[in-house]
């Protein structure tokens, strides 16, 4: 078992003639991803990796029935290309693009409360479910199947903390990189429902890091919703305030909101053990499974 | 990317929205002369990236020229916060009979706009806003339809805002607004709206910080764009397009991915050591990005040992230790010891390629950060 992508997800990948999108298209299905299509606009007809490219993510789904997109558009035309995928009506969208302009998010963000599908990231290294699929980024020969649920922020520190539960023989029934941007498609809590009705994820890690507030609302919903074990990891402890550090959401404010104490208290508060290290957080894992 | 405040005060008033007359001044002559153009009494604004100017000196009023030449000759020149001041606003003062609150930013959480009033202006609105929360009114702006005028009056009769200047406070917003969603603004604020004896309302300050990400729409504004480093090792991380924050400590950090950079610098810090660097070399490093990171730690004088930890997803082991050897390879004596610790794509090629001669290597990451904390701390003794 697993959430949100397995073996069946049928995929087109927005972009797949551009470097990224080829490189990663490959990736995708010598991992063993069912790609079913590309699109790309004005490049109809061709085929990248045998796979046929469509003008357009609406021709794709209708000759191919994908269920979800990954997408390689640059930053000044991805929002539009997340609006083409929501609007052909796919099950799942993951961005992985990098700089998208925080007003474009802030109407994609509108637009998903509008619609059922469901987005990851943007600027997110995407998903993955060892032996079966990943959409996205992610260096497939980290992961291996297990019962253990991934949910970050972040995309190395995802393969790190994985290395770490993958050296304990601690596999993942799915790895999600919900991306460091202020504004996001799916939330921390959005994937700990998912892994809650999950029957094979017996423990969770969730890796967050410093800024904004979706480790407390986690935290909430941990303590109020959960039967699941989860076992908690927060980046940036000794990160200052009103320095960005790196991802555009990983800010402390002047005010102090968004340390890392702040959420480590949170989650503590709600039963969930906070590793001070990537091998603490395994050791926690190891004591649940 | 944050704008001066003559600069804000530029797209504010081409938006419509009143400022005072002023004029920009980078000597006590061309000061005098700004003066006598807009009339005494003037305040004397210095110009940096800097919040607090007023506390820190940087704000003074000049009722007449003798007063003026005393506040530019004080002014700039002045090191304020780190940053040396080369130009002063010289604006006519306003007499003020009330200071106000007006400001549009992103509600993070919500993923929307939020347009604020407060009566309670020209003072620091972060402490307002966590002692005395009701006293900002808010408006959620649905960012398919924009700050609705009745939202814009609503926020200004919720706040308190005196019945005689209530609507055109209202307009001021709803034009800050405006000009926040047209420029990709982060936030637009202006700090104090000035209420005059006479009635009217003026925007005494301005900010306008835009979305860096979205400048490539914006190539006017983007041209204003004057990046002020803290110091010359930001300046040289601006340059070779590095995320770079310095800080106290003595063990360098290099690493990809902002979390795993992150993590590394708070296990330097569980494993008694004092990081003194956040360095994110960024996805598909190749070996000039890597000399270009190992240039700049070894640049800073506290820095006394470095972790180097990439673990790859798009970057490869084996290109990143090609660009170590080159990199270290170059150095007659390797001024700062480096402990290396490559996972991911590509590391056992990696592994077989790095010269163990140039540096120490680790098998994970907590070794790594140990060997280079011990190594700082011998370095400290030293």
């Amino acid at each position: 078992m697993s959430v949100l992508v397995d073996g069946d997800t049928r995929v087109v990948v927005q972009n797949i003639t551009g470097g990224e999108g080829e490189f990663h298209a490959g990736q995708m299905i010598d991992y063993g991803t069912n790609v079913v299509a590309g699109a790309v606009p004005g490049k109809g007809g061709e085929e990248v990796h045998g796979v046929p490219v469509f003008d357009t993510v609406e021709a794709a789904v209708e000759a191919t029935d994908a269920d979800a997109a990954v997408g390689f558009v640059p930053p000044a035309f991805a929002a539009d290309g997340i609006f083409e995928a929501l609007d052909a009506g796919l099950d799942l969208v993951v961005a992985i693009t990098e700089g998208i302009p925080t007003q474009d998010m802030v109407r994609v963000s509108r637009r998903l409360a509008e619609v059922d599908t469901r987005l990851i990231g943007p600027n997110c290294p995407g998903l993955i479910t060892p032996g079966e699929a990943k959409l996205g980024i992610l260096p497939g020969e980290v992961f291996t199947p297990g019962p253990v649920g991934v949910v970050s922020r972040s995309g190395t520190l995802t393969y790190q903390i994985v290395s770490n539960l993958t050296e304990r023989d601690l596999g993942q029934t799915t790895a999600v990189g919900i991306g460091g941007d202020p504004i996001i498609g799916t939330e921390f809590v959005d994937v700990l429902a998912d892994f809650e009705a999950d029957p094979a994820t017996e423990v969770v890690v969730m890796c967050g890091e410093i800024g904004g507030s979706d480790e407390e609302e986690a935290a909430a919903f941990i303590e109020a919703e959960m039967d699941t074990p989860v076992v908690g990891f927060i980046a940036g402890r000794t990160a200052p305030p009103g320095k960005r550090m790196g991802h555009a959401g990983a800010i402390v404010s002047g005010s102090g909101a968004g340390t890392a104490a702040s959420k480590i208290a949170a989650l503590e508060a709600a039963g969930v053990p906070v590793g001070a290290t990537p091998d603490e957080v395994a050791d926690a894992v190891a004591d649940l499974v | 990317m944050r704008l001066h405040e003559y600069q804000a005060k530029q797209v504010f008033a081409e938006a419509g929205i009143p400022t005072p007359d002023a004029a920009l001044a980078e000597t006590v002559e061309e000061a005098v002369e700004a003066a006598s153009s807009v009339g005494y009494p003037v305040a004397v604004k210095a110009q940096v990236h800097v919040g607090g100017r007023g506390k820190a000196g940087g704000i003074q009023l000049a009722g007449d020229e003798a007063e003026l030449r005393e506040a530019a000759d004080a002014i700039l020149g002045m090191d304020l916060k780190g940053y040396t001041v080369d130009r002063v606003l010289v604006e006519a003062a306003v007499d003020f009979v009330d200071e106000l609150y007006v400001g549009v930013t992103l509600d993070r959480s919500a993923a929307r706009p939020v347009a604020m009033v407060s009566s309670e202006g020209g003072v620091d609105i972060e402490s307002v806003a966590a002692e005395t929360p009701e006293a900002i009114a808010r408006e959620q702006v649905d960012p398919a339809f924009g700050l609705h005028p009745y939202q814009s009056r609503r926020a200004v009769f919720d706040a308190g805002v005196d019945g005689a200047v209530a609507l055109d406070v209202a307009s001021v917003l709803a034009t800050l607004y405006r000009l926040w969603d047209a420029n990709d603004a982060s936030d637009a604020e202006i700090n104090p709206l000035m209420v005059t004896s006479d009635g009217a309302v003026v925007a005494a300050d301005a900010v306008l910080n835009l979305d860096d990400d979205a400048l490539f729409r914006h190539p006017d504004l983007a041209a204003l764009s004057e990046t002020s480093y803290e110091d010359d090792l930001e300046r040289k991380a601006g340059e070779y397009g590095f995320d770079y924050v310095r800080l106290d400590g003595n063990v360098g950090i290099i690493g990809n991915g902002a979390g795993l950079v992150m993590t590394t610098l708070d296990l330097v810090d569980h494993y008694g050591g004092e990081p003194a660097n956040f360095l994110d070399v960024g996805g598909g490093a190749k070996a000039e990005r890597i000399a270009n990171a190992l240039d700049l730690v070894f640049s800073d004088p506290s820095v006394e040992a470095v972790v180097f930890n990439i673990f790859g997803g798009i970057t490869r082991g084996d290109e990143v230790a090609r660009g170590l050897n080159e990199a270290l390879g170059a150095f007659d004596e390797i001024p700062i010891p480096v402990v290396v610790r490559l996972a991911g794509t590509n590391a056992e090629e990696g592994m077989q390629i790095l010269d163990t001669s140039l540096v120490q290597v680790e098998a994970t990451l907590e070794a790594a950060v140990k060997a280079a904390v011990e190594m700082a701390g011998q370095g400290a003794d030293r």
